[in-house]
């Protein structure tokens, strides 16, 4: 497998990125970067340690001239997860209030844990941290529950002081989407799978609406949503599609509408990105642009009830008019 | 008989963790409810909590046990956030069973 990373680890350019994934001969991996400036979002950084621990320290190298900007990669510990030292010498910055390195969570007490110690790291205030641990949880959570990923869910963070926002990566290399939602739902392709993933009330453990007494079906929504409110992009990859919320234009004054259906979105898609077995979740707050959480949650909660409701319409019995 | 039970010594400060959810549903407010108890579910100390631990603290009373579930579930100390959060898991859980 190969892996190039870029000058441009966005989310606006993650589609690009999963298209130029080689994940052929998937037991060694080959890490390469641009040689001038590395920039990586924590999505491309949990989706290189997946691969990583999957294959093994000894079989995953960062191959190639590696510029100093990628003392990042150092820092964030995507060296020490291959067979590779870090050529790079510094003084270790202190992670409070910048970063959350590589972390691996394979239990809920695991995340627990994780939620409790490592986000307050981020130093935001208790309204702002508030969002990040909802997110993560409820991310993680997908992964430790339906993924079956041996090597649990592999997450990174990262705040931008400059332009007040936080990023976050969730990766794991389970059974995928499209696998998860096979027993109820058969999807008939991946992008198919994500998209009714990313629908309200469509969960992989039942058809029943409201859920199981564990799943209702609105942890991926809610994030998708809180993204696309807060004015940001949301990534979702998994086998070989890839859905990207793409930014909610500034200029369109207002909370933005939400929609049930992911294609209402603006959006890219591809069924054409290389075919990853297990599933990449990432997303971008801009903690500037987030109305009050309960708000926030309101619209949310509005457009969840509405899509059920409208769910049970489509299958009401209807006349036979002859 | 009213059983009251503090979320934060089961789930802490940030209560996500579904397992605790679970254990909590099964072992003490299915239990209380069924037995016409009241149950208070006190959040003193709880900042957030996520949609995913409140339904699986408090959906399936709501499906199994209806009317005795909403006569007799009491939230206390909530914040505006878990407020919203236990909101809307009503308003689905009834849209869900309601006419079907």
């Amino acid at each position: 497998m190969k892996i190039f990373l870029s000058n441009q680890g966005n989310l606006r350019n993650f589609k690009r990125f999963a298209e130029s994934l080689d994940l052929s001969r998937s037991n060694k991996l080959e890490i390469k970067t641009h040689t001038k400036w590395v920039t990586v979002h924590p999505a491309n950084l949990v989706l290189a340690a997946a691969l990583a621990i999957q294959v093994g320290k000894k079989n995953a190298e960062i191959v190639g001239y590696v510029p100093e900007t990628g003392r990042y990669l150092d820092r964030m510990g995507l060296y020490s997860l291959t067979k590779t030292s870090s050529p790079f010498v510094y003084h270790k910055k202190e992670e409070a209030g910048r970063f959350v390195p590589i972390k691996i969570i394979k239990t809920s007490k695991n995340q627990s844990r994780f939620i409790t110690d490592v986000i307050p790291l981020l130093h935001l205030s208790e309204e702002n941290a508030t969002i990040v641990k909802y997110v993560i949880g409820e991310l993680v959570r997908n992964v430790l529950e339906h993924s079956f990923a041996q090597n649990g869910a592999i997450v990174a963070a990262q705040y931008y002081k400059k332009t007040n926002r936080v990023s976050i990566g969730i990766c794991d290399t389970g059974i995928g989407i499209w696998k998860s939602l096979q027993t109820y739902w058969h999807p008939k392709n991946d992008i198919a799978a994500l998209k009714l993933a990313l629908t309200p009330g469509i969960t992989g453990t039942t058809r029943r609406e409201g859920g199981t007494a564990e799943n209702a079906g609105a942890g991926l929504f809610f994030i998708k949503s809180i993204a696309k409110i807060t004015r940001n992009y949301f990534v979702i990859y998994s086998g070989n599609a890839e859905y990207t919320l793409l930014k909610h234009k500034k200029r369109i004054k207002g909370m933005p509408r939400l929609y049930a259906d992911p294609d209402r979105d603006p959006h890219s898609d591809t069924s054409k990105a290389a075919n990853f077995q297990g599933t990449l979740v990432a997303v971008d707050i801009s903690l500037d642009e987030t109305p009050e959480f309960n708000d926030l949650l309101a619209s949310i909660g509005k457009v969840y009830d509405k899509a059920i409701r409208e769910r049970k319409r489509a299958r009401y019995r209807i006349p036979k008019f002859i | 008989m009213k059983k009251i039970f503090k979320i934060r010594k089961y789930a802490g400060d940030f209560a996500e963790n579904k397992d605790i959810a679970k254990e909590l549903r099964i072992e003490k407010i299915m239990p209380a409810l069924s037995k016409h108890n009241e149950v208070v579910l006190d959040f003193d100390g709880v900042n957030g909590a996520t949609q995913s631990f409140i339904h699986a603290l408090i959906s399936d009373p709501i499906r199994e046990l209806q009317d005795v579930a909403f006569d007799n579930l009491f939230y206390k100390n909530t914040n505006d956030n878990i407020r919203e959060i236990i909101s809307i898991v009503y308003r689905y859980m009834q849209e869900s069973f309601r006419n079907s």
